[in-house]
């Protein structure tokens, strides 16, 4: 057989021999996005994290509360931070987006963008997109797990997750604030069973955020939060932390 | 035990968790056991020695299998069904003679299953998954079972269990999956 004849031939990338992609990864500070820079980072080069601040609670992408506290996660991650602003407003964030990622690729050379999406596709669609777009790849390493199991898995390898916000029914203002347990993640399968919600908040229904994780040069102490809750949707936001030398 | 061949450009690459092992995972709790194997390291009477074989798709950018398709060689005399996903249909039509042209589609979109078959069922509509810029015409001796926009969206051989699909079941449509899984 003859497959060099083959027209497909013509496009094969020639850059792909021993890739070792320099990559920006959408960060949000909660649970996924800092799993997936750390699932990137056992193969791959950080460059950069980018986090889009949305003046819009209630975005469509981007996650909102205790968004400006990743600067404090960047450094204990050892990693630059690209800030970006957006004013949140639907489809209008996406271009928002893709400004961000085109001033990473400027400042930071990446060749990547990493999510920390697992089965959202209206997230994933839209960033990879935007991926191709500016010609660079996207990756996903989160895609499609098991929920339960992602959440027992952060647990194993020692990531300290705190609930940040919520923002469905049954979850009342207890959760606030709470840590990431054993106990909590049966009490969220069972959530699952009873009102379909998504165990790991990916519908919406909840936000986290990451204290230290084995990526993590320097644990986060929170001093000072206020909480606010009403009708089945809360915050808790860090006013105060500070970082300890792990 | 069902063996899925690994399209990405190498070994363990960041991209297998997100195109690989969801498929495992699928197939592992529908009660299927699965090996995944590299295409590069794929031994040519390897594929006989698994009662079934998926060729699992890539990233967008991800097409190294395309310059490389020796390693498939065993696909034209292998015994056992074959299922190709989104980059796997590629490898199968272009190794059947087909030829792999642009097809750019990110999202989920309408597919129209024409002709019943074991793997898809009886003709009606769907929605599926697709991430791909290329897509493959039909080769001789295959028929097409879906179609999208104009587009080849799933295809099997006239004689042979070999099938392949442009969209990813692993994502809403795990079904096909175990529908692939259960074919005698």
């Amino acid at each position: 057989m003859n497959y060099a004849a083959n027209p497909c031939t013509i496009f094969l990338n020639p850059d792909l021999a021993s890739l070792r992609v320099k990559l920006g990864v959408l960060f949000s500070g909660g649970k996924d996005s800092v799993f997936a820079c750390y699932r990137a980072a056992e193969r791959d080069e950080i460059a950069c994290l980018i986090t889009l601040v949305s003046e819009n609670m209630d975005s469509y992408m981007f996650h909102t509360p205790n968004i400006s506290a990743t600067a404090w996660q960047a450094v204990a991650m050892g990693l630059p931070l690209l800030s970006w602003p957006t004013h949140g407003e639907k489809e209008a964030e996406l271009m928002d987006l893709k400004d961000a990622v085109a001033a990473a690729r400027d400042r930071f050379g990446i060749e990547g963008v990493v999510t920390g999406a697992i089965e959202s596709v209206y997230q994933a669609t839209r960033v990879q997109r935007i991926a191709r777009d500016l010609d660079l790849w996207c990756f996903n390493p989160l895609w499609q797990m098991n929920q339960v199991d992602y959440l027992r898995l952060l647990l194993s390898k020692g990531f300290r997750v705190i609930i940040s916000g919520v923002f469905a029914y049954p979850f009342d203002a207890s959760w606030l604030g709470a840590e990431l347990t054993e106990e909590m993640i049966l009490r969220l399968a069972e959530l699952q069973k009873r009102y379909q919600i998504n165990p790991s908040g990916e519908g919406g229904e909840l936000e986290t955020f990451v204290l230290d994780g084995p990526n993590f040069q320097s644990r986060i102490e929170i001093l000072k939060a206020t909480r606010s809750y009403g009708n089945y949707r809360g915050h808790f936001v860090i006013e105060e932390m500070r970082l300890v030398k792990k | 035990m069902i063996l899925l061949v690994d399209l990405c450009f190498e070994q363990e690459s960041l991209s297998r968790p997100e195109f690989v092992d969801p498929i495992a995972d699928a197939l592992r709790r529908a009660g299927f056991s699965c090996k995944v194997h590299h295409f590069t390291e794929l031994k040519e009477d390897e594929p006989e020695n698994y009662d079934r074989v998926i060729l699992c798709g890539t990233a967008l950018r991800d097409n190294a299998y395309v310059g490389q398709l020796e390693p498939f060689s065993w696909i034209k005399s292998c015994k056992k069904p074959i299922l190709g996903i989104c980059a796997g249909m590629q490898v199968i039509g272009a190794v059947f003679g087909g030829r792999i042209v642009p097809q750019p589609v990110i999202g989920m979109e309408k597919i129209e299953i024409v002709m019943k078959s074991p793997l898809l069922g009886v003709p009606r509509e769907i929605e599926g998954y697709h991430l791909h810029d290329f897509g493959v015409s039909v080769p001789t001796g295959f028929r097409v079972l879906a179609e999208s926009r104009e587009h080849v969206c799933a295809f099997q051989h006239d004689r042979w269990p070999v099938y392949g699909v442009m969209f990813h079941p692993e994502v809403r449509n795990r079904w096909i999956l175990e529908r692939f899984a259960k074919l005698r």
